[in-house]
This record gives structure tokens, sequence and C-alpha cells, in this order.
């Protein structure tokens, strides 16, 4: 059988690193032995795909889960989801969680003292269509403090979890959105050295896409990993 | 070639990722009657001070008992697909930091050149305090192919190349723990 086509390594800087002090959680969850530098074999290079419906049904439309409106901002959220070289992914599973217009996630755990929102849960998911598009329509999540530091507060974000081509490919993120003040503090968001990667998690404000007397809309795309030249280029290189 | 992008980076899935990704079903990768051994893997994730990792989600990818890979770029067409095997699962850790996950034992895979992989579960893992991923793999301590395997052959100290292997627990489940940091740190893989 060929030599499958590995997909590239990131370049320096373009992803954050286990270790992030500023990031406290790290430190005691960061591998402290070197990781084990492997050439990807068909366990890699393979992913699961989600053509066939079996990650269960589309839920794009996350104000529209409960009998009322939920309070906050409407937005409507799309992109398509790329590789390193441009081409679209079809047919791939997108993933959507976050807490709802005052900071407060539908989740036991989140103790914060905001209100909870009986119409809004904060999940969904979406797969891509054939461009590589996906479109959710939500509320702005409200900032939040968190304890990582005294008077710490998260930027407002979506995450979003995408799976790509293969094993690899697979990212877990947060959205951004601009101009937001609190980023600059925030060392989730500043976790990454490369301004140029960092700034891939901010999402752009589109005119074009907001929906006169209804929602805002923003456009966030997501990059997964692409292929290394062929294999066959890449064994002359070395 | 044109400029390539920058690839998104990851960031963590943070503590309150199950209302996203917690799907209790993905821990049993074995919906319907797929071929092959049936088996339970279990265990334990805990951090650098040794304390339960209570909030962290495993993704597992494998093969089918055959050793095919449910993708298109698995083109080994003499073994058999399994219509009832996807090969992906997904499982969160509870309170005290424990998981499970069931499936069929996978088939061993080709690796590169003429090499073949022994029987392994590829695994990304994710948690609360990781801004990416990461990567390792489950193999199965009584697989004959390990003792050629390529990635458990290329690391020289034995008491890392175990942490990638399986131990026989309770009930016939096999036993897998995570250990983030420490002596027993799990061997992550730079893929």
């Amino acid at each position: 059988m060929a030599e499958p086509p590995a997909y590239a390594r990131a370049r320096p800087g373009t992803q954050p690193p286990y270790l992030y002090p500023d990031y406290a959680s790290t430190v005691k969850r960061s591998p402290t032995r070197p990781l084990i530098h492997f050439e990807h074999t068909l366990s890699e290079i393979t992913g699961p795909s989600f053509a066939s419906d079996w990650a269960g049904p589309a839920a794009t439309d996350l104000t529209k889960q409960h009998k009322g409106e939920p309070l906050g901002e409407r937005i409507i959220v799309t992109g398509r989801i790329l590789d390193e070289d441009g081409r679209p992914i079809p047919k791939t599973l997108v993933e959507l969680w976050q807490c709802n217009a005052a900071g407060r996630y539908h989740h036991p755990v989140d103790q914060h003292d905001a209100p909870l929102d009986p119409n809004f849960t904060g999940a969904g998911q979406a797969v891509t269509d054939d461009d590589g598009c996906y479109r959710f329509v939500t509320i702005k999540p409200g900032a939040y403090p968190w304890r990582n530091a005294p008077n710490a507060w998260r930027p407002a974000h979506l995450h979003f979890g995408v799976y790509g081509g293969g094993f690899v490919t697979r990212l877990i993120t947060q959205m951004y959105f601009p101009g937001d003040p609190l980023l600059q503090y925030d060392p989730i968001y500043r976790s990454t050295a490369d301004e140029a990667a960092r700034l891939r998690l901010i999402a752009d404000y589109d005119p074009d896409l907001s929906e006169p007397e209804w929602a805002l809309g923003y456009s966030f795309d997501m990059v997964v990993r692409g292929r290394e030249a062929t294999p066959f280029e890449a064994d002359n290189g070395r | 070639m044109a400029a390539k992008l920058v690839v998104t980076p990851g960031q963590t899935v943070g503590p309150f990722f199950a209302l996203g990704l917690d799907r209790p079903e993905w821990a049993d990768m074995t919906r319907g009657s797929p071929a092959g051994e049936r088996i339970v893997i279990q265990g334990e994730v805990r951090d650098g001070d040794g304390a339960p990792v209570p909030d962290a989600v495993i993704e597992f990818w494998q093969a089918n008992a055959a050793g095919r890979y449910n993708s298109p770029e698995d083109t080994q067409t003499e073994k058999k697909l399994d219509a009832d095997f996807i090969g992906f699962g997904r499982a969160a850790t509870d309170a005290q930091g424990r998981f499970k996950v069931t499936t069929v034992k996978p088939g061993p895979v080709p690796g590169r050149g003429n090499a073949l992989q022994a029987p392994h579960i590829n695994v990304a893992f994710f948690a609360r305090g990781l801004l990416k991923q990461l990567f390792t793999r489950i193999y199965f301590p009584d697989s004959p192919e390990n003792a050629s395997d390529p990635l458990l052959s290329s690391i020289e100290d034995d008491s890392v190349r175990r942490t990638l292997i399986a131990r026989r627990g309770e009930g016939g489940a096999y036993r897998f723990d995570f250990i983030l940091q420490g002596k027993d740190e799990t061997a992550f893989l730079d893929l």
C-alpha cells in the first residue's frame, strides 16, 4: 500500500503550549516529559466520518429549543471549515456550547451569581454542507468571572469543536467577538504567541450577514490541519 | 503553491464542556453487533498532585476487529468493513476522575513501509487546563505484535513504554490510567 500523505505539523508559535502558567490550570495538567514524535500512519490520517446521520439530528437554532425566547442579543454565526490549503471540509461535525447572555452556563458546576435562562441551554450541532459551511442562530454569550486570578473575567466566547479529515485534524477552540476589551487580559486567548494565529480566534462582524430587525451576523471560519507535500516529494527532501 | 492559511489555535474545553460534548451513548462503540471480541476499558485520570481529574473528555478512534478503519482513506479492501462499527467513541470522566468505554478489540493495522502495527486505540485527550488536545495510544498486554510495533519499539525506556499498554483489570476489563504528570506520567505523542 502507498504511504499515506501525512498531515502538516504546526508552525512554531501558531498553537498554544501545554504549559502556560498565566493559565494556572495548565501547571498541574501539562505533560512534563517531551512528547514522542511519530510519523503518521493510517491510524493518524483516517478519522470519523459524519456523512451519515449517526451523530444525531442537527440543532442549529439555539433560540428555539424551549417554549419561550431566550434573553439577550440574537446573533447568527456562520462560516466554513477549511484546511490550510483553503479546501473546504464537507460533512464534518461542528459542535457548539456556550453560556447564556448573563454569563452563566447551564451546568451544575457553574456557580456564578448570574441568572440561568429557562429558555436557553446553550448547546448545538451541525454537519457542514458540501462547501464546508455551517450556520448557527444563538444568543451572544456574556462575560463571566473565573478564579484563575483575582478579578479575572473571561471574554465572551463560543466553544466550538470540529473534526476535519483525520484523527489528528481534530480541533476544539473558542470564538471571540471583535473589539472585546477583555481579550488583552485573557490568558487563554493570549496563550498562542503568533498574532496572525491568535486573530483567527476572533469572528468578523459582517453587516451582510445581519438580518434586519432580527439578528446581528458574524462570520467565523475555522482552519484545520492540511496535508504535507506528497510523500514522494517529502521523501526526496530528506 | 499558494500561501497556507494559518491553522486555528486550540483552546481549552473548559470545565463546562459536558453541555456540548458529553454524550454517554458514545462511550459504547459497539452499537449494533460488530464482529470481534467485545471489551471494556476503564481507568482514572490524575493530575500532577495525584488528584482525580473530573473534567476530562477522551476520544477514541480505532480499526475494526479485522484491522480496517471505517474511512475512505483505508484502502485495505481485503479486510471487511463492519457496518455495525464506526470506530469512534467518547467518554467523559466522572466526579472521581474515572472513565469507561466499551468497544471491540481492534485488529492490527499497517504501519509505514512494510511494518505492521500492533492492535491499538488512538486517543485524543481534552480537559480543563489543556489548551489543546494530548494524543496517545492504548495497546493491549496480550498482543504478540507489540514486540515489533514501530511506536512501542521506538521507546527505549521500558517504564515509559509500559504506560501505553493497558493492564488486565477487575472483571476481565482492561485498565488504562491517564497520568498527566509525575513518576508514571503517560507517554503522550507529538503527532
